[in-house]
Order: C-alpha cells, then structure tokens, then sequence
C-alpha cells in the first residue's frame, strides 16, 4: 500500500514534516562547515551572535527580513494560483524605478509621510507591469510563466543597466545611480520601535517599509482565504480543469494573480531604495527575490509562516556577514549554499520523508 | 576587404561563444525530450566549470579535468533525478535548488582549499584544451573568402568545440533512429504508455538527466579549462538559462538548437564588437539590448509569433504509476 493518500494530522503535515526537512538543510549545510576545516557548533555561535546579539545586528536582520517578507509575499501569491513565479527577482528590480521615480520627483516639496503613498503606488504598479507580459503569455498563450519570467529577470536587468548608465546618473558621476533623494523621499528608520525594547539599531538600515510589510502580510491573508478572488486562485492553483469548469475565469485569474505577485515584489523596492540606500543603484535587489523563493517553500505560502522564513533568513544573511569576518575560511557565499539546500529539503524534497512519518504515525495510531 | 575581415573575426568569437550554449541546451535537450524539466542547467555547468578547473590544476591534466567536470555534473544530475523522480518533486523547484548549491559551493570550497577568494588558481600547458591548428591552415590563408573562413573560423579552435558540434548530429541519430531515443521521447510524451509496454518510466527518465549531466560537463569544462584559464566565481554567467531559452528557440530538436545556439552566440560577439562603437544615423547602439536580444526573442517566440513552441506534452509532471 502506498503512504501518498493517508491522512496525517496538521501538526505532523505542516509542523513536524517541514521542521525535519529544514533540519535535514541544516545539516548538509553543517556538513560543508564541517569538511572545510571548520566547527559547525561555533559557526553557528557566530552566527547567532552577528545576527541577534547587538541592536545594529538586529536591525540589520530585521532590514533584510523585511525585503524577503516582501518578495516571499509575491512568490505565495503565485503559488497558490498555481504559478511559479521565478521573476520576483526582475520585478522588484523595476519596482525600484517607480519608488525612485517617486521620491525624485517629490521629495522637494513634501515630507515623507505624503511622499509614502506615492512610492508604494510606484513600486506596486511597475513591478505588476514587469510581470503583466509573462501573465499574458501563460493566461493566452499557454507559454510556461517559469521559462517567460527568467527571460524577464535578464531584460529587466538590462533595462535598468542601461537606464541607470544612461538617463539617471548624476553628470560627473562614476557610479550608475541617481541622486541621493532628500528626506523628503526617503522612509524613516525605526529607532522607536527599537527604542521600545531597549535596543539601539545604529547604522542599521531598519525603516518604516517593515510595517508596509506586515500590513500587506494581513492584506494577503485576507486576499487569499477571505475574499471570493482568493478562492479562485486557490481552486485554480490546486486544479485548473476543475476552477475551469466551476466558471472561474481562467485568464482573468492567472493575470491578476501575477499582477498582485509582481505588485509585492516591486514594493520589496520600499526598503531597499527609499528606507536603506536612498537611490537607486545598480543590482540593488541583491538576490532577495530568489530568497523569496525559498521563504514561501518554507513558510507553506501562509503569510504567518513567511514572516518566520524571511525572519530565519535575515539571521542567515545578517548573521553570515559576520561569521565571514570571524571565520575567513568560511565565505559570505555559505549562506547561498543553505538557501539552496533549504529550497531542495523543504521544495524539491519535500515528500521525501512522508512516508516514513507515516509508517511511524501509524504503529503510534495502532498501539 | 576590411568589412570581411571584421565579418570573419566575429563570426570565430561567435562560434567559440556558442560552443557552451550547444552543449548545454544539447543537455537540456535530452533531459526535457523525456520529461524532466531542467532549470539548473546553470547550476551543473557552474558545478562542472569548477571541478574541472580544481581537477586540471591538481592533475595538470585537461582530460582529468573534463573527467571530473562530467562527474562532478552526473552527481548533481542524480541528485535532480532522485528529487523530481523518486521523490516527485517539483522539478522546477529542485533546479532552483541546485542552481543555488552550486553557485555558492564553487565559492566557498574554492576560497577554502585554494584561498584566492573563490577564484582556483591559474592552469597552463598541459591543463589546458588549446586551439588546434587544422592541416593546411598556412597554406589556404591566402586563398581569398575560404582562406580567413578557413583559418579563423573552422580552424585554430580547441578540441571541445569541435566535439560540440559533433554532438549535435550524434544527439539527432540518438534520439530519433535508435530505440533508446524513441523510448525517451515516448516517455516524454506519454509515460503511461511506456509503462504499459514494461519499461521502466524512472530508469529512462534517470538515463535521460545522466546524458544531461554528461553534457553539462563539457559545457563547463569549456567554461575554465578551454576558454580562460581558472574558475571564477559565477563564470557561468547565465549561460545556462540563454541555453534554455535556445532550446525553446528551437522547439527542441538539435539541429535547429545548433543554429539557435550559433545565433545567440552570434549576438553576444556582436555586442562585443559594438560596444563603444557608433552607427550612422542611430548613434552609439547601447550593450544592453543585444544583452537582452537572447530573452526577447523568445519571448517573441513563445508568444506565438515566430510559430508554436510546444513542450513535450508530459514535461514537468512527476509520473505516478497508480493513476
């Protein structure tokens, strides 16, 4: 008898099974740290350490936890309508232009607190527009959206290459970036919230678009299981020939589905240009949107569990700065590894270890 | 005759810029004819660039390193199949995951064995695939249109490009007069009736990505031990996914891949030459649309324009004998 059809409890389905798979990430990733010549126990010290031990540390954590809620956001969207979105990477890197365009073009005349909506806006709408051809193509065209939005990942970034060399650098300047926007254009750090538990974030770029992010965490949970579109994306996502034939609309559905993932992907652009940088640069998006890959596999495409992932994640990436500066041997590129192994054990891998819980469950369920 | 002469050059750098999109999107090719989506085609070309590099250097051997280059590809191969056959995963999910292992394992075992940050240090002689000189390339180099051709072209390329291009009608002959190539297209199309006539849906599948691997480690081993002469970090450079986008390009068949790849090889030698360079009436034409022009046009392609790409009808479903 196969294992595939037997029920499980939530607890062991969405609790237990995903805990070991990550378990199983962790120690592969242990393994590496290990055959390099290094202590995996005091990587991990060092990396606790870097990442929670100061308030810079976590305010850093907590900067990159917010562009990986954004872009973990936008790959679940997709997921549940059934769509892999592999773009967010792309869409976030337009969604920078239209935050940029924003603040540039405001950040003279009002404070930032008008500027915000502007930049939001901005943001949302040119990432939704960098994933509205890949949509159209899937919802008509039949064209896989995997393969389409690759494509867009590589002309997006060539598009901005050449906006940022050619349009907006500033005369006289080496670096293909615009102008440093005012305040005006910029969103606030959050020292008060820090301030709140005692913690001094110093440098650390942790700003506003945090609370943007959780708002939208509430907005797509709301999206997703309390509105009728939501429902459709799910019954679309879990099957299309079924969705179909209950009359939901099939091209309808799967573009606004990709508007809505390339609309959080954009906004990702909030904490990167207008919180941290205050410009717009070259490769700003940083590999966040592939992060986000791994952050919605994670968190079961549930807003609660992405904000645990992208939290996890930020201490990954806060935290793997740090452990290179003690331990040389070990790269920053360490963190790459166990996002990858992540995406395999907890994506690709993910019903590896079904079957073996099963038969465990049931001699516990017999007895 | 100075118009041809910039002609021939870039048509050489074309075909040397080609050779890792051919075999790659050869891999792919073999890999997605049987139904087994292949996303980290980029992450075993990077993979295998960096083991051969490492195994080159250690044995001052090339053949070594393409030994390990195609090892070190075959394991990642597996670890898709074991993934997406297996266990059923997602395929697309699984190449995600390797292209990441990959990308960042290359650099975290190169700074710790070699400490040059992720770089592999420098290979030579020996080590090295170097150009081959074609019999009687002295002698046809005043021969005027075949004579550069000849030389520049056809010629003085590394014993990989030439194996590239034998693979393409190697790759035709398997896959569509041998019985292995019917049952792997079979089993790309319709698993369930390869299943009915007694064969094994997962071993053809697994000999599929094997023969993917196989590929990518040449296409690798081209990247650092026959192009340059190290590994750097992220050498591969997105190859693998313009290899993709080739082989949707060429709606999956090797010939029209060959030509796929040698167009996309073509504009990335353009866009070298262009670069700084101004043309009448239009001025300087910037990099980045030729960077681009790869992903454009298949777009373009999938959007139904250039003809209908259709994907092998079972290509990303995990096969389930029950149903």
């Amino acid at each position: 008898m196969t294992t595939a059809s037997v029920p499980l409890p939530n607890w062991i389905s969405y609790g237990l099974i995903p805990l070991l798979n990550l378990m199983l990430a962790f120690f592969f990733s242990g393994l590496v740290v290990w055959a390099i010549g290094e202590n995996p126990l005091k990587a991990l010290n060092f990396l606790i350490q870097g990442s929670l031990g100061r308030g810079d540390a976590i305010g850093f954590t907590l900067f990159y936890t917010t562009s990986f809620i954004f872009t973990g956001l936008s790959v679940a969207v997709a997921f549940h309508a059934g769509l892999f979105n592999i773009g967010s990477e792309g869409q976030a890197y337009v969604g920078g232009l239209g935050a940029a365009l924003a603040a540039l073009a405001l950040d003279h005349y009002v404070p930032w607190y008008v500027t915000m909506p502007f930049a939001i806006a901005g943001a949302a709408i040119f990432g939704a527009a960098w994933a509205l051809i890949p949509a159209w193509l899937q919802a008509k065209r039949g064209s896989h959206v995997v393969i389409t939005t690759i494509m867009f990942n590589f002309i997006g970034a060539a598009l901005m290459v050449y906006l940022l060399v050619n349009v907006f650098i500033v005369p006289g300047k080496m670096a293909p970036e615009t102008r440093t926007f005012l305040p005006g254009g910029q969103l606030p750090k959050l020292d008060w919230l820090m301030g709140l538990f005692g913690l001094d974030q110093g440098p650390a770029p942790f700003n506003v678009s945090f609370l943007i992010a959780l708002v939208m965490c509430y907005l797509v949970w709301l999206l997703i299981w309390r509105t009728k579109l939501g429902y459709e994306m799910r019954t679309l996502g879990i099957s299309p020939s079924a969705a179909i034939y209950a009359g939901v609309p099939y091209v309808r559905t799967v573009i606004i589905a990709m508007l809505i993932s390339g609309g959080l992907a954009g906004m990702m652009a909030l904490n990167a240009v207008n919180g941290a940088a205050a410009r717009l640069q070259v490769e700003f998006v940083a590999g966040a949107g592939f992060v986000g890959i791994a952050v919605s596999l994670m968190g079961r495409s549930h807003p609660v569990g992405i904000i645990l992932a992208a939290f996890l994640f930020g201490i990954l990436y806060q935290g793997g700065a740090d452990l290179s500066f003690e331990m040389p041997s070990i790269t920053r590129d360490m963190i790459v590894v166990i996002q990858g192994l992540v995406i395999l054990f907890a994506g690709a891998l993910e019903y590896m270890l079904r079957p073996t819980v099963v038969r465990i469950y049931q001699q516990f369920v017999k007895a | 005759m100075e118009f041809f002469d910039i002609f021939v050059s870039i048509l050489g750098s074309a075909v040397r810029l080609s050779v890792p999109l051919l075999f790659t999107a050869l891999a792919g090719l073999f890999s997605e004819r049987a139904g087994v989506f292949d996303i980290g085609l980029e992450g075993k070309m990077l993979a295998a660039a960096f083991a051969s590099a490492c195994a080159a250097y250690v044995t001052d051997s090339a053949w070594m390193g393409l030994l390990a280059g195609i090892g070190v590809s075959i394991v990642f191969s597996l670890v898709h199949g074991f993934a997406s056959i297996t266990n059923r995963g997602n395929q697309i999910v699984s190449g995600v995951a390797l292209n990441f292992i990959a990308l960042g394992l290359t650099v975290v075992l190169g700074q710790a064995w070699f400490g040059q940050g992720g770089r592999t240090p420098q290979v030579s002689g020996e080590g090295r695939f170097t150009p081959i000189i074609l019999p009687g390339a002295d002698a046809m180099r005043e021969v005027p249109i075949i004579g550069p051709l000849y030389v520049n072209v056809i010629s003085g390329n590394n014993i990989l490009t030439y194996i590239a291009f034998l693979m393409v009608p190697i790759a035709w002959w398997v896959l569509f007069r041998t019985r292995f190539g019917l049952r792997l297209r079979a089993v790309g199309e319709n698993p369930g009736a390869v299943d009915t006539a007694g064969i094994s849906v997962a071993w053809m599948r697994y000999r599929a990505v094997i023969v993917a691997g196989f590929l990518c480690g040449f296409a690798g081993t081209y990247l650092s031990v026959a192009q340059s002469a190290a590994f750097i970090h992220n050498m591969s450079a997105g190859k693998g996914y313009i290899a993709l986008a080739a082989l949707i390009f060429a709606k999956w068949k090797p010939v029209p891949v060959m030509l796929a790849c040698l167009l996309f090889g073509f504009l990335d030698a353009f866009a070298n030459f262009m670069q700084g360079k101004s043309v009448p009436l239009i001025g300087e034409v910037p990099v980045q649309i030729f960077q681009a022009m790869p992903y454009i046009l298949t777009c373009v392609l999938l959007a139904g324009f250039i003809g209908v790409a259709r994907a092998p009808r079972a290509g990303g479903v995990p096969y389930v004998k029950e149903r």
